[in-house]
């Protein structure tokens, strides 16, 4: 299966997406990451239980302090997936990025360079 | 522990309108406990405001620094190379940091980055009650270690009242009625009748009406 997802895509590997954590959403922001999003397995599959939940409900967090900076909170989502659907990765990399490229660079790259 | 709320990013974000140079400074005390104004928070307020002056074009001076308490001046100390440098602190402590911070920096620009809310405890993780107001002179072991004062809205001795519904106070049915559970709680335990003893009205001098408390230890003190 050689499937074809943007090369744009900076994927970092966790254990489980409950281990993501506000910070390092936040900072992929400061940073100047136009778009982030956690790939998490499907809900009820996680084999921690509630990781994946955690995560979603770190990612509703992080929107909300995304609004409060004037910052587009569709920015940032969570997204469920088994490990076993390829295709569905491959989809939701295009479909995201796609969705970020209508959004335009990040507010805060774009301050950088003004 | 006290409890706190974090305040609006908005609120803070006018605080620091026009100051280079900030300090987030959070506590390791009680609002670390309840999620707050630890380490953790200290790095996501400053993470948020530093997008907040990139966004903007300007210079991002915000610093993260975390004290082991910020009610105790030996720790308020550590500040002493730095407070003065910075044109705004935030404290994310509860009320007493950044009066602290102030008095012993008379120079520094202070700003409470979180609203201090009650004395409380954790029914789980992310979920806190109050349980205590602080009134000075403690009475649970005569409630079936409930509560009257903090716990019922009315602060009533001899309860509960009219509002009292389904287990729950008028003001919200998000709230228990906790003389319905003073009164369960000691039926159960077998001591109903000790409920037959009337209270006076409470003698509040030793609570806030007295005005600010100070206490002071011989013992301990130096």
């Amino acid at each position: 299966m050689r499937l074809q997802y943007p090369s744009n895509i900076k994927v970092i590997q966790l254990p489980c997406s409950g281990r993501v954590d506000i910070l390092h959403l936040l900072k992929a922001f400061e940073d100047g990451a136009d778009g982030v999003y956690v790939a998490g397995c499907k809900e009820g599959d996680c084999h921690f239980l509630t990781g994946n939940f955690k995560a979603r409900r770190k990612v509703n967090y992080v929107k909300q302090v995304l609004t409060a900076l004037g910052i587009e909170p569709e920015r940032i989502e969570m997204f469920n997936m088994s490990s076993a659907e390829g295709p569905r990765f491959a989809q939701v990399a295009r479909e995201f990025t796609q969705k970020i490229q209508e959004l335009g660079p990040s507010p805060v790259k774009t301050a950088k360079a003004a | 522990m006290i409890v706190g709320d974090s305040k609006p990013l908005e609120e803070i974000l006018e605080m620091i309108e026009g100051k280079d140079r900030v300090l987030v400074l959070g506590c390791r005390g009680c609002v670390t406990v309840c999620n707050v104004g630890g380490e953790k928070e200290v790095g996501i307020l400053a993470t948020a405001l530093r997008i907040a002056r990139k966004m903007r074009g300007l210079p991002g001076h915000i610093e993260e620094r975390t004290l082991e308490r910020q009610c105790d001046p030996e720790y308020i100390e550590e500040l002493a190379d730095a407070a003065e440098g910075y044109d705004a602190i935030v404290s994310i402590a509860c009320g007493v940091g950044p009066q602290f911070v102030a008095e012993r920096f008379p120079a520094a620009r202070v700003y409470p980055g979180i609203n201090t809310t009650f004395i409380g405890g954790a029914l789980e993780h992310g979920v806190w009650s109050e349980r205590c107001q602080s009134c000075g002179n403690c009475l649970v072991h005569h409630f079936g270690g409930l509560c009257p004062i903090a716990r019922c809205s009315k602060s009533l001795m001899n309860g509960p009242c009219g509002g009292s519904a389904n287990k729950k106070c008028e003001i919200s049915p998000e709230v228990d009625c906790v003389w319905h559970l003073i009164v369960e709680k000691m039926e159960a335990m077998g001591r109903l009748e000790e409920l037959e003893r009337v209270w006076p009205v409470k003698n509040w001098i030793t609570s806030r009406d007295g005005g600010p408390r100070r206490r002071v230890r011989e013992d301990l003190k130096q």
